[in-house]
């Protein structure tokens, strides 16, 4: 196992809403995640995963705890500290794909580098290359609504690698795909963790799909119910 | 930072191009309304004031009466003499020219072809006062005036409405039964404040004194004056002398009234610009219900777009980003639509300025103000919205359906 984790979490709790109705989604999560593992979360709805990866992603932040993302606290930074955080280190890909309908490809690829500042050659040059690595490169200009849902996820997949991230989350990424095209962006992750040295973190329901990672961690009921190695750890 | 925002704004315009265009058209139709409202109206107000000074500029005119709409009953004042003519000509100062005037109105008869018009008598001294020359032929002779002979000079409707394009010079005419010679015919001066100022034949005064007014009044004096003098003065010194020769006691009113034709001239030029900005006015409230509805769009553009402003947090746009990208693309919405809107008005006001028969006066700067404006509609509509916008909470904003 590598070294120092990239991710930890130190007795995260999250609470949402206040006074007689507030619900506790995390009652305490304690969690290291090392660089370069793939990650699987499973568990039953309102087990608290989505939760946690909303903190991990830094889209949320936690009630109580500590979240520790490269050695920094994340839970201290404001709103627009952690958007920064996630444009520099994270990558996302989500269920419903979430790509800007009537945009080609390249474009919705593009967008995360318009938001560094670089270049038009830069952000050309960079998005082709992602399209490349998940074999769209001749589908560069086709809107989302001319590409199949799996191709729509390679989109995604290659918006959310385009620049080079640290960690890439994948919520249900399999969701909305049959299990051919679900093997075939599985298969993508792993290329991309094995090769391509990214701590890819994948919210999942089915035990075909977490059976590529390295690690699974099963949440129940607002806690880490286990923690077990994945066949792909072998 | 600011150029890929502009740059995003763009697309997202590009990918709802009849959104966009529908949304502008508020924008679109108010700033072509102001801007050629403002702009025939500077049009007309030009031509007003072009057409009062080709009454004559710096003339002062001499009538009985106290005025336009005013005097009601009693006697009616009297005509002046030709000894008061005679007076103004020698105890005025800063007088370049005096002429008399009698009216009368009558038909004019020219072989089979007949027209009805005004008989001016006055003398040579009325065309220097007018700064009207003749067109052909020539003006009178002292000794035409001293005898009141029957030659006549015809403005430019009269000549083309009996003699079609023929030389109307030696011809003779019938005026009110007395037959004349046409001498001169004069330049086309055009519409004036009070009609057509070519509907006329010019006689001397003598001969309409003597043939079809049967005394020797004169109803109108004008007087125009030299240009190193203030017409004002030579206003008061004029009513000074009046006064004194008609015999009014002090403390009486007038029974005469000198209009003064910078006077009238701004009297009417006063009434059009009023009436461009009440019709300027209306139309900028039309700009102003572009504006909502620049804003009601980019509303329902922000609840539409929610996922996308949720992609857009997720991946690392600041509220800042998001907020500058919906307020960059309202503006540039509005800056396009007051740029259509200023080419329409210019087509619009190009094409109608003829029909009113005005002239087209671009004005840079009512376009200029009309573009800001519409500009500052964008920031001032778009800014509600945008705040909206950069407030999601991206977790919400990436589950909302």
């Amino acid at each position: 196992m590598p070294a120092d984790p990239i991710i930890s979490l130190r007795g995260v709790t999250k609470v949402y809403g206040s006074g007689p109705t507030a619900f506790q989604a995390l009652k305490g999560i304690d969690l290291d995640i090392a660089q370069g593992d793939f990650v699987a979360v499973m568990g039953p709805s309102g087990s608290g995963k989505s939760t946690t990866m909303n903190i991990l992603g830094c889209l949320d932040v936690p009630s109580g705890g500590e979240f520790l993302f490269k050695g920094r606290h994340v839970e201290t930074l404001d709103r627009d500290q952690r958007a920064l955080l996630r444009r520099r280190y994270f990558g996302f890909v989500f269920q419903g794909f979430n790509l800007l309908s009537r945009t080609t490809a390249l474009e919705n690829v593009e967008l995360p580098l318009l938001y560094r500042g670089e270049d038009r050659k830069t952000r050309y040059d960079a998005g082709m290359a992602a399209l490349d690595k998940v074999g769209l490169k001749d589908w560069w200009d086709h809107t989302p609504a001319e590409l199949s849902g799996g191709q729509q996820q390679r989109v995604a997949i290659a918006r959310a690698i385009v620049t080079q991230p640290d960690v890439l989350l994948a919520d249900e990424p399999t969701g909305n795909l049959d299990s051919e095209r679900s093997i075939e962006i599985m298969e993508l992750l792993t290329d991309l963790n094995r090769n391509g040295g990214i701590t890819v973190l994948m919210v999942t329901h089915e035990p075909d799909m977490a059976a590529f990672a390295r690690t699974i961690v099963h949440f129940k009921d607002g806690l880490v119910e286990r923690i077990e190695e994945g066949v792909a750890a072998a | 930072m600011l150029g890929t925002t502009v740059i995003l704004a763009f697309r997202a315009i590009n990918r709802h191009k009849l959104r966009s265009f529908l949304t502008t058209l508020g924008i679109i139709i108010g700033v072509a309304a102001v801007v050629t409202m403002v702009t025939l109206g500077n049009g007309a107000t030009a031509a007003v004031r072009e057409q009062i000074s080709s009454l004559g500029a710096n003339v002062l005119q001499l009538r009985p009466g106290q005025g336009f709409g005013r005097g009601g009953g009693g006697p009616r004042p009297p005509d002046f003499k030709p000894a008061d003519l005679t007076a103004i000509e020698n105890q005025l100062t800063g007088v370049r020219a005096v002429a008399p005037l009698v009216q009368s109105s009558g038909t004019a008869i020219y072989e089979g072809s007949n027209w009805s018009t005004t008989v001016y008598g006055t003398t040579a001294s009325y065309f220097e006062v007018q700064s009207w020359k003749a067109d052909t032929g020539r003006l009178f002779m002292p000794e035409e005036e001293e005898a009141g002979k029957p030659v006549c000079i015809i403005g430019n409707t009269v000549r083309t409405n009996l003699f079609q394009g023929s030389d109307p010079v030696g011809k003779r005419l019938r005026v009110k039964g007395v037959s004349c010679q046409v001498i001169g015919a004069l330049a086309t001066r055009g519409q004036g404040g009070f009609g057509d100022q070519d509907d006329v034949v010019v006689m001397p005064i003598k001969f309409v004194q003597r043939r079809f007014t049967g005394d020797r009044d004169i109803s109108q004096i004008m007087i125009a004056v030299d240009d190193a003098y203030d017409t004002s003065t030579v206003q008061a010194s004029l009513e000074e002398l009046m006064r004194d020769r008609r015999k009014i006691k002090p403390g009486a009113e007038d029974n005469f009234n000198v209009f003064d034709t910078k006077q009238i001239s701004d009297t009417l030029t006063g009434t059009t610009t009023i009436l461009t900005q009440i019709v300027a006015a209306v139309a900028a409230i039309s700009l102003l219900v572009g504006g909502i509805g620049i804003m009601n769009i980019m509303l329902v553009s922000v609840t539409e777009r929610t996922r996308e402003i949720g992609i857009r947090l997720a991946i690392g746009a600041v509220a800042r980003e998001v907020l500058m990208q919906f307020l960059v693309e309202a503006i540039v919405l509005s800056c396009l639509g007051g740029l259509i809107g200023l080419f329409l008005a210019l087509i619009a006001s190009v094409a109608i300025a003829p029909l009113m028969q005005v002239p087209f006066i671009f004005d840079p700067r009512v376009n200029l103000i009309a573009f800001l404006f519409s500009a500052a509609i964008g920031v001032v509509f778009g800014y509600f919205p945008a705040r909206r916008a950069a407030a999601l909470n991206p977790i919400d904003a990436l589950r909302h359906e």
